[in-house]
């Protein structure tokens, strides 16, 4: 065990890069599979047959695979088709399913939760179809589904993890690589969790006290 | 057909560590939630901590931990002990979490009424808590070990040759790589089916028996 502090606070900072990307791959796939999840939420219960089932195959495939095998099929399969992408972007795409799938969920609960009497309301001012969703509908449902959302937020940080298996350069990537070429392979991995805590345990106690003011309003 | 066969080899792996690790985490679960349920402040506070950071880092990290980290003499974990304790240890902190929200749910009259009757802790457990707990905890029970199911995909990274793994194989030597990785979430949605119907049935016929 001697040795092993030292070794992990002299190995923190070099990996704060690796964690940037696993950020950046985080938020560019909550800023693309959220409007996804918004757009499959209602794709799942349109009478439009067609676009039911093609929001139904993306939804279900979305929840029911594991995040490790959408990212090997963009990596290995989108070769097959013809199209060529950087491994952050065909995880970028990957995660970005993950998320459209489950905040679809996420959200057609909320959605579901908002209060009747604000649907008959916005119906008795006169609203159309097209503005109760906007201005009534959506924005309560997001507000009630913004801690479930979080908690999403959170797993999905950790999910980022799995992109080292497609050479995304991010930090479990960067914690392997200094790790096999110093033989510290210890200290390179409880660096990595120790950054990976850093950012979701805190997390975690955000979506906890957006949970528990939310329970305030209902 | 070569498909089929890498998959099919894979699938009593990934059931095998499903099942390891849900077993593993369930017993390792308990102490925890005794801590969580304990009144001493110190038991708390550290089944709190062992909780939180056994969540707040991902799968992944923990088993290359135990796979590439611990060695006990010359002594190291195969892919597949590190797999199953790693899988093991992080569902030990969400069960006990979810344990401790069902026993919590079991109205305090049941508690009062057996201390009225005079029962031992042991009957408390046993006979009235305890079976009232469970039946709260299996819709949350069941759809956590979907979730493992699905997090045993992560054992492929150490290289248990699970579903994952054996697929992953397939795509690098035929370089196809759709076909392989479709079949495979297949197969994932096609184990967790009857496993989340099993779960519906169980939550209404329990509901229709749990004291509320």
């Amino acid at each position: 065990m001697n040795g092993l502090l030292p070794d992990v606070t002299a190995l923190l900072p070099t990996m704060l890069g690796g964690l940037q990307t696993s950020l950046v791959l985080t938020v560019s796939s909550l800023l693309l599979g959220l409007p996804l999840g918004l757009l499959l939420s209602f794709g799942v219960v349109t009478p439009n047959r067609v676009l039911r089932w093609i929001s139904v195959f993306f939804v279900e495939v979305g929840r029911g695979a594991p995040a490790l095998v959408l990212l090997q099929l963009m990596y290995y399969g989108l070769p097959n088709v013809q199209i060529t992408l950087s491994s952050l972007v065909s995880a970028c795409l990957a995660l970005t399913w993950t998320t459209a799938a489950y905040t679809a969920e996420l959200i057609r609960g909320g959605i579901q939760a908002v209060p009747s009497g604000e649907v008959e309301g916005a119906d008795a001012l006169g609203l159309s179809a097209g503005d109760r969703l906007r201005f009534i509908v959506i924005p309560q449902g997001l507000r009630i589904a913004l801690p479930s959302l979080m908690g999403f937020a959170v797993l999905l940080f950790q999910a980022t993890s799995l992109a080292y298996t497609v050479a995304v350069p991010e930090l479990m990537s960067q914690a392997y690589s200094t790790g096999s070429s110093t033989f510290k392979y210890l200290p390179a991995f409880i660096a990595a969790g120790i950054l990976y805590a850093a950012i979701s345990i805190p997390a975690t106690w955000l979506s906890v006290l957006a949970e528990k003011r939310m329970s305030r309003h209902l | 057909m070569q498909m089929l066969q890498a998959i099919l080899i894979g699938l009593p792996m990934t059931i095998l560590v499903t099942v390891l690790s849900l077993a593993l985490g369930t017993v390792a679960a308990l102490p925890l939630l005794a801590g969580l349920r304990s009144g001493n402040r110190l038991l708390w506070l550290l089944s709190r901590g062992i909780i939180d950071l056994l969540r707040g880092v991902p799968p992944v990290v923990w088993l290359f931990i135990l796979y590439y980290g611990v060695s006990v003499g010359a002594l190291r974990l195969t892919a597949l002990q590190a797999g199953v304790i790693g899988l093991g240890l992080v569902s030990a902190a969400y069960l006990a979490e979810i344990f401790r929200g069902a026993i919590s749910s079991v109205h305090s009259g049941q508690w009062e009424a057996s201390s009225a009757l005079g029962f031992t802790r042991t009957t408390l457990w046993r006979r009235v808590v305890g079976p009232q707990a469970w039946r709260t905890a299996i819709p949350s029970y069941t759809t956590y070990s979907i979730g493992l199911l699905k997090d045993s995909s992560i054992a492929s990274t150490i290289g248990v040759a699970e579903i994952v793994y054996m697929s992953n194989q397939y795509a690098r030597q035929s370089g196809e790589g759709i076909l392989i990785f479709f079949i495979a979430a297949g197969v994932y949605i096609a184990l967790s089916l009857p496993l989340g119907i099993l779960s519906r049935h169980l939550d209404t016929k329990m509901r229709k028996v749990v004291a509320r």
